[in-house]
């Protein structure tokens, strides 16, 4: 019998390839999010608006991850942007070799500022997966209640930002503001923090303001 | 549910090893894994015994090593685990600015056979 040491780490080659994702969002000097959240939460209505306030303003494009539906991608291409659509056919998390080959089909990768990747709706699985994103942001809604961020710690922790939506709702639901607050300032106190609403279009603004600030710091910087 | 694709990626990296290190049976596997990875035991547990049905497996052990989830505060120097509640706030100064040293693991560290 022989042992062998490995050290290996699983997400290795995942790693690889997101490292390879990110050099190249470098030097395109192209600022990509990868927006998480749980199915249902309003990532794509959330983007919508968000298309609506910066068209015209970035070059966008999007990344769709889906099961098996190209409902979302379609919902998208109807505002007017670049958009490509990936199905992981059950699989519930995007990896960063999908996000390669994805941007790689965009129409006119040279032709963009801000990349949105939606990963597929789970708060568990995407947040272990390195796309070469440069910020992982996750989405809560206040339907699903203020517990999620003590549930899913690790979602929450690696975020480099924390979108509350559906605000419109809070008045009917039994979400505590100040306990989102207060568990977000343990458990990522650098996150930032926007109260939007999909569906009025609340808020929305100052994220896309963060958003605008974001790429001029990107292309400053690099 | 990504210990699936997890798993088929430790045995892959597994079955190249053994190929090159000529290994016909493994007869223990040792993975590390941290308490704050989204990574289950039993799942990847279940997903060993679904994946792992060629020869080179067969009466394979699977040991899985969990790490807790520990951080250093950067302000003061402080060490210390999170249990239940994952608050990153230093128990000594209340700081913020603490770093994860321990509980994002998911490494195989060895394997064993003939």
């Amino acid at each position: 019998m022989v042992q062998i040491k490995l050290g290996s780490n699983i997400l290795g080659s995942n790693e690889l390839l997101a490292r390879k994702n990110r050099s190249e969002f470098q030097n395109q000097e192209i600022l990509v999010l990868n927006l998480m959240s749980s199915p249902g939460a309003g990532k794509t209505t959330l983007l919508e608006r968000t298309i609506e306030l910066l068209n015209g303003q970035l070059r966008l494009g999007v990344i769709e991850g889906d099961l098996y539906t190209d409902q979302d991608a379609q919902r998208i291409e109807q505002k007017g942007v670049q958009v490509i659509q990936i199905n992981t056919e059950g699989t519930c998390h995007l990896d960063a070799g999908m996000i390669g080959k994805a941007f790689n089909n965009l129409p006119e990768k040279d032709n963009i500022d801000i990349i949105f990747i939606e990963n597929v709706g789970n708060l568990v699985c995407p947040a272990e997966f390195d796309l070469g994103e440069d910020y992982k942001v996750v989405v809560l809604s206040t339907a699903e209640g203020n517990d999620k961020p003590l549930k899913y710690p690790l979602i929450f922790h690696e975020s480099r930002a924390v979108i509350l939506n559906k605000i419109d709702l809070l008045p009917y639901t039994d979400f505590s503001l100040e306990r989102f607050h207060k568990d977000l300032e343990n458990i990522n106190p650098k996150a930032q923090t926007f109260m939007v609403s999909g569906r009025t279009g609340q808020g929305i603004s100052e994220w896309t303001d963060w958003l605008l600030e974001e790429v001029n710091n990107k292309k400053g910087n690099s | 549910m990504h210990e699936i694709t997890l798993m088929s990626s430790i045995l892959d990296t597994l079955r190249e090893s053994a190929l090159q290190n000529n290994i016909k049976n493994i007869k223990q596997i040792k993975l590390v894994v941290g308490k704050f990875s989204m990574a289950l035991p039993d799942s990847l547990l279940f997903a060993f015994e679904a994946l792992g049905q060629d020869e080179l497996f067969k009466g394979a052990v699977l040991d899985i090593e969990e790490k807790d989830t520990k951080c250093i505060c950067r302000d003061c120097g402080q060490h210390f685990s999170l249990d239940n509640d994952y608050y990153f706030v230093c128990p000594n100064c209340s700081g913020h600015k603490t770093e994860i040293v321990s509980g994002r693991e998911l490494y195989i560290d060895y394997y064993e056979g003939d």
